[in-house]
């Protein structure tokens, strides 16, 4: 196990290193220049180059990559060439929008996945399984921003429940702030069960046929029983894959619903620095981003082997 | 029911849609009696214990009637029959690997069959277990009960199986190819405890095999199954001596023994012609008819029936026995 960790962590260092250098290019590679950006259409080339050279954009990229590396090492995330505003600072604000948002969206998508998805396994052949697996094939089609928009459509235009858009701040007023993520979170939950829903149909379903399950029938279980204390938690062994899967995504992949409902989230952010060439803050941004969904990986692997004494023994 | 059988079957049918893999299945087995199932794989052996058990795969139904305590088990519901599965009959499957919990410690799977059934507490429980191990003979019974199923042996992993069908004392225990998945050098190991493990609690045994010896050595009945009949049954010795049934005689003439082997490596081993036919393509009559020698053209037409006491065989035209063959 020690090793197995161990590996996992020289993992993580070379993930990271590579990536880091990925995104670095990449931004740079996309051309255009902040400096640019700031001093608008009508700037002299002079004045882009003057400007660059503050920033310091005009040094070789080795020394740029380095400089912006050991700063990140140092905790130093940098800051807004435009705005001067620290990086730390600006993903932690968007990170009280995202976090609730992706998550509660997560748990509710699970919420509605495990419950039917079993339903679904049980019911294979019969008209309402049918129906249920046609039901979460339309949902996976679904685009998201389409789910939103409709949902916006009824609660927010037709019955006046809750806001069409837009963010109240938790410090405002932690009330509003939960009426604007109803609906996103809505949206993205259900979106995301109609995905979860055929992973934990077919999980369920190999259980279902395992011999082990079988047993536990033929020792007294019932068949509820047998699939809820032998069939989820095996099952649970490729949910959480999958679970880990859906969280990186989720993670800055939230773009189109923090569009659709206007919430100052981190995917929009990231977005808009993009435009701006804002070269520190996405680098950065992006950096964080990738350290913590490397970091879920890590932790499903070690869940994994907490789950499955199988996968310990190989380690 | 008559209170000296364990299990009575009558007219058991196994169906799935229109394929019928069980055609009409009647046998007694009394209390604290030992019956052997044989036949080859497809003869419907398999669906006929999972119907016993209320366990068929999704699809398949049974019909006639199963007597067991007092009931009858086709006609349970779903929840009554769980409540008698493991504790007044149980089962041991073929493959030990595959039919153990992979997530579970081997000592829990056993324990909570015993909490389940006889309400007792987890200390209990626990303690039960153990000396169900030590009674399987299985090695450091304290340590083994923490153990996961990948990691222990086969035969260990069968002894295991075994412990948790015995764990509440049942009527019957229906053993289903126990042996198929083990070397052939545990196998023996694993059949004396089952062997003993019966004995002892006096529990009837319904032992599903294609391997002749095993029958010979365990039980006091046999019957053999062809195409989702019984073909033939009665005392082991009997039967095994003096075969009635052609179907009877082909199969214990395939049987390898230090006689039929020569030393020069050439084989006078003989084997029935042809093959188990397919469910959907049963032949009229006997089903036996295409691949024995003695059929005419009435096995062809007549389903033969069943006929006698203790020792019957539904065949038309039977194996002579050896004093009949004499005299003539």
């Amino acid at each position: 196990m020690t090793i197995y960790v161990l590996r996992k962590l020289a993992f993580f260092v070379g993930a990271v290193f590579v990536a880091s250098v990925a995104i670095f290019l990449l931004i740079r590679g996309a051309g255009g220049n902040v400096a640019a950006v700031v001093l608008g259409k009508s700037a002299t080339p002079e004045a882009i180059n003057a400007l660059a050279h503050v920033y310091g954009l005009d040094r070789p990229l080795p020394v740029q990559y380095a400089d912006w590396i050991s700063n990140m090492l140092r905790g130093d995330f940098g800051r807004s060439f435009r705005t001067n505003e620290s990086v730390a600072d600006l993903v932690t604000a968007r990170l009280s929008i995202s976090i609730p948002l992706s998550l509660s969206g997560l748990i509710l998508g699970l919420l509605i996945a495990i419950p039917v998805g079993t339903y679904a396994a049980r019911n294979v052949g019969t008209p309402s399984g049918a129906v249920l697996a046609l039901v979460s094939q339309v949902g996976v089609a679904v685009p998201v921003f389409w789910a939103g928009i409709l949902l916006s459509l009824l609660f927010g235009v037709r019955l006046g429940w809750l806001p069409t858009g837009g963010w109240t701040p938790w410090s405002q007023s932690v009330t509003e702030a939960l009426r604007s993520l109803v609906l996103p979170v809505l949206s993205l939950g259900l979106i995301m069960a109609a995905t979860l829903i055929r992973y934990v149909r077919s999980a369920v379903l190999d259980v279902m046929n395992q011999d082990y399950l079988r047993t536990a029938l033929a020792v007294g279980m019932t068949r509820t029983q047998a699939l809820l204390h032998v069939g989820l938690r095996n099952a649970a062994l490729p949910l959480v894959t999958i679970i880990g899967l859906q969280i990186a995504e989720l993670i800055g992949g939230t773009v189109i619903i923090e569009t659709v409902f206007s919430l100052p989230g981190l995917s929009r952010m990231i977005l808009a620095n993009v435009a701006a060439r804002e070269v520190i803050v996405v680098q950065s941004t992006v950096m964080i981003i990738i350290v913590f969904v490397i970091t879920v990986n890590l932790l499903v692997d070690l869940l994994y082997g907490v789950l499955d004494p199988r996968v310990r023994a190989t380690r | 029911m008559s209170g000296a059988n364990a299990l009575e079957v009558h007219n058991l049918v196994v169906r799935h849609d229109m394929l019928t893999a069980v055609r009409g299945l009647s046998f007694a087995l009394p209390v604290g009696g030992r019956m052997g199932l044989v036949g080859e794989s497809g003869s419907g052996k398999t669906l006929t214990a999972l119907a016993l058990m209320g366990l068929l795969p999704m699809g398949w139904q049974a019909d006639g009637s199963v007597l067991h305590d007092g009931v009858d088990l086709i006609r349970q519901s779903d929840r009554a029959l769980a409540h008698r599965r493991g504790r007044t009959i149980s089962m041991v499957f073929q493959d030990p690997l595959s039919s153990l919990d992979p997530v579970r410690r081997v000592g829990y799977q056993v324990s909570s069959v015993i909490r389940r059934h006889m309400k007792t507490s987890r200390r209990e429980a626990e303690r039960q277990t153990i000396e169900l191990f030590r009674q399987m003979s299985l090695p450091r019974p304290e340590q083994l009960v923490r153990a996961y199923p990948h990691e222990i042996s086969g035969g260990q992993r069968q002894r295991i199986m075994i412990a948790m069908a015995l764990a509440c004392y049942p009527q019957l225990i229906i053993a289903d190819e126990p042996t198929t998945a083990l070397d052939v050098t545990v196998q023996k190991q694993v059949l004396r405890l089952l062997n003993g493990a019966v004995e002892q609690r006096g529990c009837a045994l319904l032992m599903i095999t294609h391997d002749l010896p095993i029958i010979a050595a365990m039980c006091d009945t046999v019957a053999v199954m062809y195409a989702g009949r019984i073909v033939e049954m009665g005392p082991v010795g009997q039967v095994f001596r003096s075969p009635r049934h052609h179907y009877t005689r082909g199969l214990l003439e395939s049987q390898p023994t230090m006689d039929n082997i020569a030393l020069d490596g050439s084989s006078r081993l003989t084997s029935i012609p042809g093959m188990v036919p397919p469910l959907h393509s049963l032949p009229t009559g006997c089903a036996f008819h295409p691949r024995c020698a003695a059929a005419t053209e009435k096995c062809v037409a007549e389903v033969p029936t069943l006929e006698g006491g203790t020792r019957r065989a539904a065949c038309w035209h039977p194996v002579e026995s050896m004093a009949e063959a004499a005299a003539s």
